[in-house]
């Protein structure tokens, strides 16, 4: 019996969805329920958990609220700083460059994603370490700097390692930009600045906030980047996790920590999209 | 069908390996042979095996590879690739940075090790919790526990079952760049003073709960096992104070060492050895008041993948002329008189290794409570995100 095209098309529908609906239900759904399943029971005496029906893992969030605190202060910084270096370079790539470089210039961007982030990662501990840069400033006569285990030094981690997904976002808005805006802009009598800023940026408000979002939902999960560059001493959510899962295996709390973080990135991604609508004043905002 | 143009031509070495790896495939799993070849030293090792006899492991199949996990810098590279070249066997090595990352490891299952080495206090939360097996005796026939110092042996066997055998004891204290540091420093609370003082921005403490809050602990006399609120709320005071001073928390303090980024750190004694030898300037120094003492025992999971290849590389491990050579690589103090007597004397007269018994008497061994102390857990989580 041959199908109604209502019928093909849904069939059709359901295969293309199928792989990646299967894959969403057994990585993340499945994983998700026992998550909230281990958030309320107990700690076994020797550490894991054992079954229970209790908020009190919710109750002891405050035990962590520092460890929030600096995630959900650092991840907004973070994705900031990684705005200012990330849009020059988006731009003048996207606007400036010579079409005959482009390519092998946006390619370069993307090329560091090539070697772990681990890697790159360690390699800044010896060049924010004494025998790296201090050791190049006391050439000239700067003494006693202190890089490495700093806030600071998290911080450069965390621009450097997130650069790129702030840049190609932010890029591909720009190269979609119509040329002829800005010579209307020009011919109108707006100077550069104000066709920057009153064409150029806002037109670009999608890809930047799909950046600010892709960088800061990462950074709220992250864990290498303050341990290796903070020296242990900079403690985001993401270290909490480590320590709750690995140290004191406390499962239970830790994963009370895991779907407090889930809500708080959904929070988080809502907000953003409700601001880039406003903001971009339109639709057209590919967050995520 | 044509004839392939090799049929005629005299037999070359490499072919002739080729039929004898086939003769033995017989014995040797498909995957075994795929395992080893493509590399041309483990062929020739093969090569060798097959021809000489393999006493010693002919009776089980130890298949092709085995894993561990250990602690950093802890073994010499070579005992692995001897035991390879000797079995055919390649050890893959995991390391850990704690205790309770094992633990934790474990006991979500399926972790694929054939061996690992916990520190004394956690064995009796293995057989508790029915993740490692009682030791076959029969299959460790290097293993003698009558050359063993029972004062760091015994916490291996419990009820008259041995569930781990020794690898190696130790101490934690710390170790000091003398070079850096002038005032010298004798007691934990020198060490917590000068991180605040002199060392400011220069002194590590250990990312484990057990050493730091053990350590801090010492400061007051109180004992480094301690889980008494009162006791513990002073040594947390004194960790947040000096928190602001410390160059890093992190229990990979040699780079940090070696780079004279820091100047001072919670070390234990392989680590210290291993410092001084390469640097005379780190002194290795154990607190006036005390600390831990401890062993590193090696055990086998109850859910190990490849069991006989984890007692062949034990067994292999415990005959003192390998064993000898691990002490001589991670500078480890030995518990097996056996290997001692092989051991260089001027390790058996190094002092980090084998102070005296007046520094080793006020140490502690660590307790089973210590590591599983929810209070503790909790007090490092404050201490490390203030």
């Amino acid at each position: 019996m041959a199908m109604s095209a209502a019928g093909k098309r849904r069939a059709v529908t359901g295969l293309l969805v199928a792989p990646a609906a299967a894959w969403l239900v057994v990585f993340l759904v499945l994983p998700f329920i026992a998550i909230v399943v281990f958030s309320l029971g107990e700690r076994a005496p020797e550490g894991g958990y054992q079954p229970a029906l209790t908020l009190a893992q919710y109750m002891n969030l405050p035990a962590r609220a520092a460890a929030f605190w600096n995630t959900l202060v650092l991840a907004p910084i973070g994705a900031l700083a990684c705005l200012v270096v990330a849009y020059p370079v988006a731009y003048y790539l996207a606007v400036k460059a010579d079409p005959r470089w482009r390519l092998l210039l946006v390619s370069l961007v993307v090329v560091p994603f090539w070697t772990s982030l681990l890697v790159r990662t360690y390699a800044w501990m010896y060049i924010l370490g004494s025998r790296g840069i201090p050791n190049l400033l006391t050439l000239v006569g700067i003494e006693d700097v202190r890089l490495l285990n700093t806030p600071f030094a998290v911080l450069v981690g965390i621009v450097y390692g997130y650069l790129p997904l702030m840049i190609m976002p932010i890029y591909v808005s720009l190269e979609k930009l119509d040329r002829r805006l800005l010579e209307a802009s020009a011919d109108l009598g707006a100077r550069p600045v104000s066709t920057f800023l009153g064409v150029t940026l806002p037109l670009s408000m999608p890809g930047v906030m799909t950046g600010v979002a892709l960088v800061t939902i990462l950074l709220l999960g992250e864990y290498l980047i303050p341990q290796l560059l903070g020296g242990g001493k900079v403690f985001f959510i993401g270290n909490a996790l480590v320590d709750l899962f690995l140290q004191s295996r406390n499962w239970p709390f830790g994963s009370a920590i895991a779907v407090t973080l889930v809500l708080v990135v959904v929070v988080v991604l809502l907000g953003a999209m409700r601001l880039a609508y406003r903001v971009a004043g339109t639709r057209q905002v590919d967050l995520v | 069908m044509t004839k392939g143009y090799r049929d005629n031509a005299p037999i070359s070495a490499s072919a002739f390996l080729d039929e004898l790896m086939r003769l033995k495939r017989g014995s040797v799993s498909r995957r075994h042979f795929l395992g080893v070849t493509g590399l041309g030293l483990a062929t020739a090792v093969l090569s060798r095996e097959l021809i000489l006899p393999r006493p010693a492991f002919a009776a089980e199949d130890l298949g092709t590879k085995m894993s561990i996990a250990t602690w950093p810098n802890y073994h010499d590279p070579a005992t692995f690739e001897a035991f390879t070249a000797a079995t055919g066997v390649a050890v893959e090595v995991n390391v850990f940075g704690s205790n309770e990352e094992m633990l934790a490891k474990l006991q979500a299952g399926a972790s694929g090790w054939d061996l690992f080495v916990p520190t004394n206090y956690t064995i009796s939360t293995y057989v508790k919790l029915g993740l490692i097996e009682a030791l076959d005796m029969a299959k460790l026939g290097n293993f003698d526990g009558s050359t063993q110092n029972t004062r760091f042996t015994s916490e291996g066997t419990i009820d008259g079952t041995v569930y781990a055998v020794p690898k190696n004891w130790g101490t934690t204290g710390f170790a000091v760049n003398t070079g850096k540091l002038k005032t010298p420093v004798t007691s934990w609370k020198g060490f917590f003073e000068a991180a605040k003082g002199e060392a400011d921005g220069r002194v590590m403490v250990h990312d484990y709960q057990l050493t730091t809050i053990g350590s801090a602990l010492k400061v007051f006399g109180y004992s480094f096992n301690s889980i008494d609120p009162a006791e513990l709320a002073k040594a947390e005071e004194l960790l947040i104070s000096v928190k602001p001073h410390l160059y890093a928390i992190s229990s990979d303090y040699q780079p940090a060492m070696r780079a004279t980024d820091a100047w001072m750190t919670m070390c234990w004694t392989n680590d210290g050895a291993q410092l001084n030898r390469d640097m005379p300037e780190i002194a290795y120094v154990l607190g006036s008041e005390g600390g831990e003492i401890w062993t590193d025992f090696y055990a086998i999971p109850k859910d190990a993948p490849n069991k006989p290849a984890g007692y062949a590389l034990l067994n292999y491990l415990m005959d003192p002329a390998n064993a000898v050579k691990e002490h001589i690589a991670n500078g480890a103090p030995t518990t097996d008189s056996r290997v001692a007597a092989l051991l260089p004397k001027e390790m058996l007269e190094n002092t980090i290794l084998y102070p005296d018994e007046a520094a080793l008497t006020p140490l502690e061994f660590g307790a089973a409570v210590t590591l599983t102390d929810p209070a503790r857990a909790e007090l490092m989580a404050r201490f490390k995100s203030a």
